[in-house]
C-alpha cells in the first residue's frame, strides 16, 4: 500500500510540472509573463513553506532571503559585471549565509519572539537597501545592463528577453525546488521537522538535536528563498527595495497559507490563486493590498488549513 | 555475578530558589536490575530523574554513564548514550499516527549507527509495537487512542529507543486493574534487554516488580535495599505514615 501511495505521490507531481510545461504553447502573452513570475514566487513560497509548514517556524522575515539573492544577483550583475550565472551563485551564496548567521541568532527565540526577531532582521535588511542608495537606487532600483540579459553556457548563447527561455528557466528552477523540498520531507529529516512542530520537547527527548536540525530546516529554507530572489532579478532585469520589504514576507506566509501549509504542493497553488486574485482584483481598484488583508484573516479564521490542507484531510490523506 | 554499574551520581544536587529539590544524592544503578524509586508526594523524585536524563541542570554534582562523565550532555546526547525516559504526563504527538511515533524513537536509536533504511526502520517499528499489543491500532492517530493505550505507546517509543537504562516515570497512573498486571509482565520483558528506574507509587507494583528500592524523601535518599528490607524500615514508615 506504502508503494502504491509512493507511485501516486511521483506521479502527482511529475503531472504538475508537466502541466506548468505544456500551458507555455496555450497561454497568451500576458499570461505567458504572469506564470513565469508565479513560478519564481512559487519557489519562494516553498521554500517558506518548509520552514512554517513542516517546522512550525512563523518567520515574518523571508523577504530578507528572497532580497539576499535578489541583491546578490543584481548587485554584482550590475555593479561588477559578473555574467549572468556567476551572479545568479552570488544570490544563492548571500541567501545561504545570510539564512545561516541569522539562523544561529533567531533560533535562540520561539514563538512570538523568533516573530519578531526574524521580522527586525527583515527590517535592517530593508532599511539597508534604502541607506546604500548609492548602489542600490533604493525604491526607485536598478534595471539589469545589457550585458546581464544574455549569457553563454556550453558554447552556446541564451537570451533572457526571451520570453520562451525565461519561462523555461522559471519551470526547471521550480521542479528542482520540488524535488529537493518532496526528498527533505518524504526522508528522515522531513519526519523529524513534522516531529518538532508537533512537539519539541519530547522530540528532544527521542534523541533529537533539534536546534541544529532546525538550523537546517532555517538554512535550506532561506536557500531556496534567495533562488527565487536571484532569478526575479536575473529573469526580470530589476532589483528594488520594496522587494526586502515586509509585504514580501507577509506574501509568502500569505501564499503558504492559502495553498496549504505543510502541503508540498500547497505554496504552489496558493501563489497561482493569490497572484490571480491580486491581479483581477487591481483591474477594478489600486487598494489591492486591502483584498490582501482580507484573504489572510478569513484564511485564518475560517479557513487555516488552506486549500490543499483540507484537500487532504478529507479526502486524499496520502498527500505529502 | 558481578554487578556492573550501570549509572552513578555523585553529590547531585538541585536548588529551586530556596527549595532544595534534591540534596547530595549519591546514587548507584547495576546494570540489568529493576530499580524503583519511591518516596512521599514532593521528596524530589521527578527532579532526581530529570537530573539523570537531562532536562534539568545540576546546581552541583555529577551523574556517570557507563563510567563516563555525561553532568556537561544535553538531553538529546543521553539519549543517543542509552538514556531514555518516558514522561509522567503522556506526550505523545497526538496528531501522528502510532506508528509514526514510534517511527520517531526508533529512527533516533537507528541513526547512530548510520544511515536509516526504511526496512530496518519498519521492522524496528513493528517490533517496538508489537510487544506492547498495538499492532492492531498501528494506522491510528495516537490522540485517539485511549489513555491506557497512549501511555503503552510511550512505552514503544522508550523500547524503540533501544535504551541501555530505560526511566518509566509512574507509567501505571490512570490504568485499570487489568491494564496494571499487563504491564507488570511487559516491564520484566523489557528488563531482559535493559536496565530499569521506575518511579512509581502504586506499591503493590512496585513490591512485585523492583530487585531492590531507593526511598527519597525531602530531596535525600532515606534508604536503599530489596523490598523485604524497606517494607521493615521503620524510618521509611515513619516517612510515609508520619511519626
Amino acid at each position: 500500500m506504502r508503494q502504491h501511495s509512493a507511485f501516486k505521490v511521483v506521479g502527482l507531481h511529475l503531472a504538475v510540472i508537466v502541466l506548468f510545461f505544456l500551458a507555455q504553447f496555450v497561454l497568451p502573452e500576458y499570461h505567458h509573463l504572469a506564470v513565469t513570475r508565479v513560478m519564481i514566487l512559487a519557489i519562494f513560497a516553498l521554500g517558506y513553506n518548509l520552514l512554517f509548514g513542516y517546522t512550525g517556524l512563523l518567520s515574518l522575515g523571508h523577504a530578507l532571503f528572497f532580497a539576499a539573492g535578489l541583491y546578490g544577483a543584481g548587485l554584482t550583475a550590475f555593479h561588477l559585471g559578473w555574467s549572468v550565472p556567476a551572479a545568479f551563485a552570488a544570490g544563492v551564496g548571500a541567501g545561504f549565509f545570510a539564512s545561516l548567521v541569522i539562523g544561529v541568532v533567531a533560533l535562540r527565540t520561539s514563538g512570538v519572539a523568533f516573530m519578531i526577531v526574524t521580522m527586525m532582521f527583515s527590517q535592517v535588511a530593508y532599511l539597508a537597501s534604502l541607506y546604500f542608495t548609492t548602489y542600490t537606487r533604493g525604491e526607485e532600483g536598478l534595471v539589469m545592463p545589457e550585458a546581464a540579459r544574455h549569457f553563454d553556457l556550453f558554447g552556446v548563447t541564451f537570451s533572457l528577453t526571451d520570453p520562451s527561455l525565461r519561462y523555461n528557466i522559471a519551470l526547471l528552477l521550480l521542479a528542482v525546488t520540488l524535488i529537493v523540498i518532496l526528498i527533505v520531507v518524504r526522508g528522515p529529516m522531513g519526519r523529524v521537522l513534522i516531529a518538532i512542530r508537533e512537539n519539541e520537547p519530547r522530540t528532544l527527548m527521542l534523541g533529537y538535536n533539534t536546534f541544529l536540525i532546525k538550523l537546517k530546516a532555517f538554512v535550506i529554507s532561506g536557500t531556496i528563498s534567495s533562488v527565487a530572489g536571484a532569478a526575479y532579478a536575473l529573469l526580470f532585469a530589476y532589483v528594488g527595495s520594496s522587494f526586502a520589504s515586509i509585504q514580501y514576507s507577509i506574501e509568502a506566509l500569505l501564499f503558504t497559507l492559502l495553498g496549504g501549509a505543510g502541503t508540498v504542493l500547497g505554496p504552489i497553488l496558493g501563489t497561482f490563486a493569490m497572484f490571480y486574485l491580486i491581479d483581477i482584483v487591481s483591474g477594478f481598484t489600486v487598494a489591492y493590498l486591502l483584498v490582501t488583508g482580507i484573504a489572510l484573516i478569513a484564511l485564518v479564521l475560517f479557513f487555516p488549513k488552506g486549500i490543499l490542507g483540507t484537500i487532504r484531510e478529507r479526502w486524499m490523506t496520502w498527500l505529502p | 555475578m558481578a554487578a556492573v554499574t550501570l549509572l552513578h551520581t555523585k553529590g547531585l544536587s538541585r536548588r529551586f530558589g530556596g527549595l532544595k529539590a534534591v540534596q547530595n544524592v549519591d546514587f548507584d544503578l547495576k546494570q540489568g536490575e529493576i530499580r524503583a524509586l519511591i518516596g512521599p508526594n514532593g521528596a524530589g523524585k521527578t527532579t532526581f530523574v530529570s537530573l539523570l536524563s537531562g532536562r534539568i541542570v545540576p546546581s552541583e554534582g555529577q551523574v556517570f554513564f557507563e563510567g563516563e562523565e555525561v553532568t556537561g550532555d544535553p538531553a538529546w546526547r543521553r539519549v543517543r548514550k542509552g538514556i531514555a525516559y518516558t514522561f509522567q504526563i503522556t506526550s505523545v504527538y497526538a496528531k501522528l499516527t502510532a506508528y509514526e511515533n514510534v517511527a520517531l524513537a526508533a529512527q533516533s536509536a537507528l541513526s547512530r549507527s548510520g544511515a536509516v533504511r526504511k526496512k530496518d526502520l519498519d521492522r524496528a517499528v513493528a517490533e517496538a509495537i508489537e510487544k506492547v499489543g498495538l499492532s492492531d491500532r498501528a494506522r491510528m492517530k495516537a490522540g485517539e487512542l485511549s489513555y491506557g493505550h497512549q501511555r503503552l505507546l510511550e512505552v514503544a517509543m522508550g523500547l524503540a529507543l533501544r535504551p541501555k537504562l530505560l526511566m518509566l516515570d509512574e507509567p501505571t497512573q490512570g490504568l485499570s486493574d487489568a491494564e496494571i498486571d499487563n504491564f507488570c509482565n511487559l516491564v520484566r520483558d523489557i528488563a531482559r534487554t535493559a536496565t530499569i528506574l521506575l518511579i512509581e507509587h502504586n506499591m503493590p507494583v512496585v513490591m512485585q516488580l523492583a530487585d531492590s528500592i531507593t526511598v527519597l524523601n525531602a530531596g535525600e535518599i532515606l534508604a536503599n535495599g530489596t523490598p523485604a528490607e524497606i517494607r521493615a524500615n521503620p524510618a521509611v514508615q515513619a516517612a510515609y505514615l508520619g511519626s
